[in-house]
């Protein structure tokens, strides 16, 4: 069953990654002549469209993921550790709400607020990177509050109250105890915005100005009329990074355990 | 440590992201809700203002036509129910499907568990569009599924797949997989095997014991996987627009269009609040099931 599964969810990637290196333009007929060819990759790095519009989503996604991470630990720990306070309900509300809401609403709603905050009080002058990034704070706020929030619920607070016991202010207890302690939810969560902010469609196709094409709009515009080989070239390409991104992560975490239990394994024999 | 911070920190910590999340996320909301009861209007923006002044006093101008209109055309009412089945029979399927593989996986051992945790985890980090993009290749007349059953003789004509509910089931299942099963695994995999074994101890056979134990307490998780699948998929626009029927849209769709295509924002947002209207309850039911998460720990 698990194989089942796994073959389904695997079975389209693969497939876009094999026939992009089909030398047909119709993608999916194998011109056995011809391939295996490298020659959509290289269409690719000569597209200006596609490579300005992926640096656009770069930047857009490096600033978007950043906001989103300020913000959302702020709602992860107020709403893991402050216990309850006026407001919370509306924040829980608030936090859950982006997780489901249909993207289409979001996005029109937020590009409504744009245009009747540009009629007020002359900005954003006009739509465009800004609202872009504002709006995709917004929604990767939600996502970042829940890792960190489950993350810190996770912990007890006896490191924090003990720290305290010890002397320390709330500012030491809280960079030199909480923030380590739900590091890996910030970069999880941080990771994870990225990836939405990157990836984003309906909400950027809402809040974008005239100018600025993000690679999912370009990419969307094109396949709209069926399939083109670059985009399985593109595929391809971030599939490879994003597996390579996991499995140096996993490696990288594994190395991390080792040490820490054979740190823990010395602190023991040193106590004997 | 919460009660020790000052009252200003503490004030600060909550309220940056309740100020920012009311004017970007609330408010928005606002704006939409009154937008719906505006007039379409050849002007920049295209809607007629809210407030009219009449003898010096400003009247807020309300017209409910976009509403009588939403109601009255069958294109629309078509529409809602038409998203609202395929959300449905999507989730039943993402449940049946990704049940048996949370279950799994709650039962692996150590590092084969993470190992598929992994596995599972992947597609989704990779592009959404790319994913439902690599289906219309799959399901297209000359694609690859198509070409392998021809090439086996199983069938002497292509299949249409592309453009069809069934495109559209597995557009869905298929993107939103992830998130039915991760908190179905979170649920299942906080099971105390004790009671399994006790189950069995009192001479239960294993499928009573799925049914009658394990069944009851992975509800929680049912219902937040269905939830997050059921309600973002009722107003799903790219995985209908790329490989859904042409004669029949979805909610998602057809709000689009009123904006990008007939410039209609106020239409556009009537469709938006009925959604809305329509989604609030599981979208309720899915904050309590958070908040309920999010308060059980302490």
């Amino acid at each position: 069953m698990l194989a089942v599964g796994l073959t389904f969810l695997y079975a389209p990637i693969l497939s876009m990654m094999v026939f992009s290196l089909n030398n047909s333009r119709l993608v999916t007929v194998w011109d056995a002549a011809h391939s295996p060819t490298l020659k959509w990759y290289g269409e690719l790095l000569g597209n200006d469209e596609i490579l300005d519009a992926a640096w656009l989503s770069i930047r857009i996604a490096l600033i978007a993921a950043s906001g989103a991470v300020v913000l959302g630990t702020l709602t992860g720990v107020a709403l893991a550790r402050f216990g309850p306070f006026r407001g919370r309900t509306l924040l829980v509300g608030m936090t859950m709400a982006p997780l489901v809401m249909p993207e289409v609403i979001t996005g029109l709603a937020l590009l409504l607020l744009f245009i009747t905050l540009q009629q007020a009080i002359g900005w954003p002058r006009g739509t465009g990177m800004v609202t872009i990034i504002l709006a995709h704070i917004t929604f990767c706020t939600a996502y970042v509050a829940v890792v960190v929030q489950s993350r810190l619920v996770g912990f007890d607070e006896s490191l924090e109250e003990a720290a305290l016991d010890l002397g320390a202010r709330p500012g030491t207890v809280f960079f030199r105890i909480t923030l380590p302690l739900v590091l890996p939810a910030l970069i999880s969560g941080w990771l994870l915005s990225f990836t939405l902010s990157w990836d984003d469609l309906v909400i950027t196709q809402f809040v974008a100005g005239p100018g600025s094409s993000t690679l999912p709009m370009v990419i969307f515009s094109k396949v709209r009329l069926g399939v083109s080989p670059d985009v399985n070239a593109l595929a391809t390409i971030m599939v490879l990074f994003v597996a390579t991104g996991i499995t140096l992560s996993a490696l990288w975490l594994r190395y991390q355990n080792r040490r820490r239990e054979r740190d823990m394994q010395l602190a023991a024999a040193a106590n004997q | 440590m919460a009660q020790n911070l000052n009252q200003r920190a503490r004030r600060l910590v909550m309220g940056i992201p309740l100020v920012w999340l009311i004017l970007l996320f609330l408010l928005p909301f606002l704006i939409v809700l009154k937008l719906s009861f505006s007039q379409e209007q050849l002007s920049i923006p295209p809607y007629a203002p809210f407030l009219q002044w009449v003898n010096g006093l400003p009247h807020p101008v309300l017209h409910i036509n976009n509403y009588t209109f939403l109601f009255t055309d069958p294109l629309y009412i078509s529409a809602y129910l038409y998203s609202v089945k395929v959300a449905l029979v999507s989730t039943l399927l993402c449940l049946l499907l990704g049940y048996p593989m949370a279950y799994v996986i709650a039962r692996a051992a150590g590092t084969a568990r993470s190992v598929l945790l992994m596995l599972i985890i992947l597609p989704f980090w990779t592009s959404f569009l790319l994913r439902v993009y690599a289906w219309i290749g799959l399901l297209k007349h000359n694609g690859v599924i198509n070409n392998i059953l021809m090439y086996l003789g199983v069938i002497h004509q292509p299949l249409t797949m592309l453009q069809t509910d069934f495109a559209v089931y597995v557009g869905i299942v298929y993107s939103y997989l992830p998130f039915m099963i991760l908190p179905l695994y979170s649920n299942l995999e906080k099971h105390d095997v004790a009671l399994l074994e006790a189950a069995a101890d009192l001479g239960a056979r294993p499928f009573t014991t799925f049914l009658r134990v394990t069944l009851p307490q992975s509800v929680p998780g049912i219902i937040a996987g269905s939830l997050l699948v059921f309600i973002p998929a009722v107003g799903e626009y790219v995985v209908p627009s790329l490989l859904g029927r042409t004669d029949q849209l979805m909610i998602g769709r057809v709000l689009s269009d009123e904006f990008f295509e007939n410039r209609d924002w106020p239409l556009a947002s009537a469709v938006a609040i009925l959604m809305l209207l329509l989604l609030v309850v599981p979208i309720m039911l899915f904050q309590r099931s958070g908040g309920r998460q999010m308060e059980s720990h302490r």
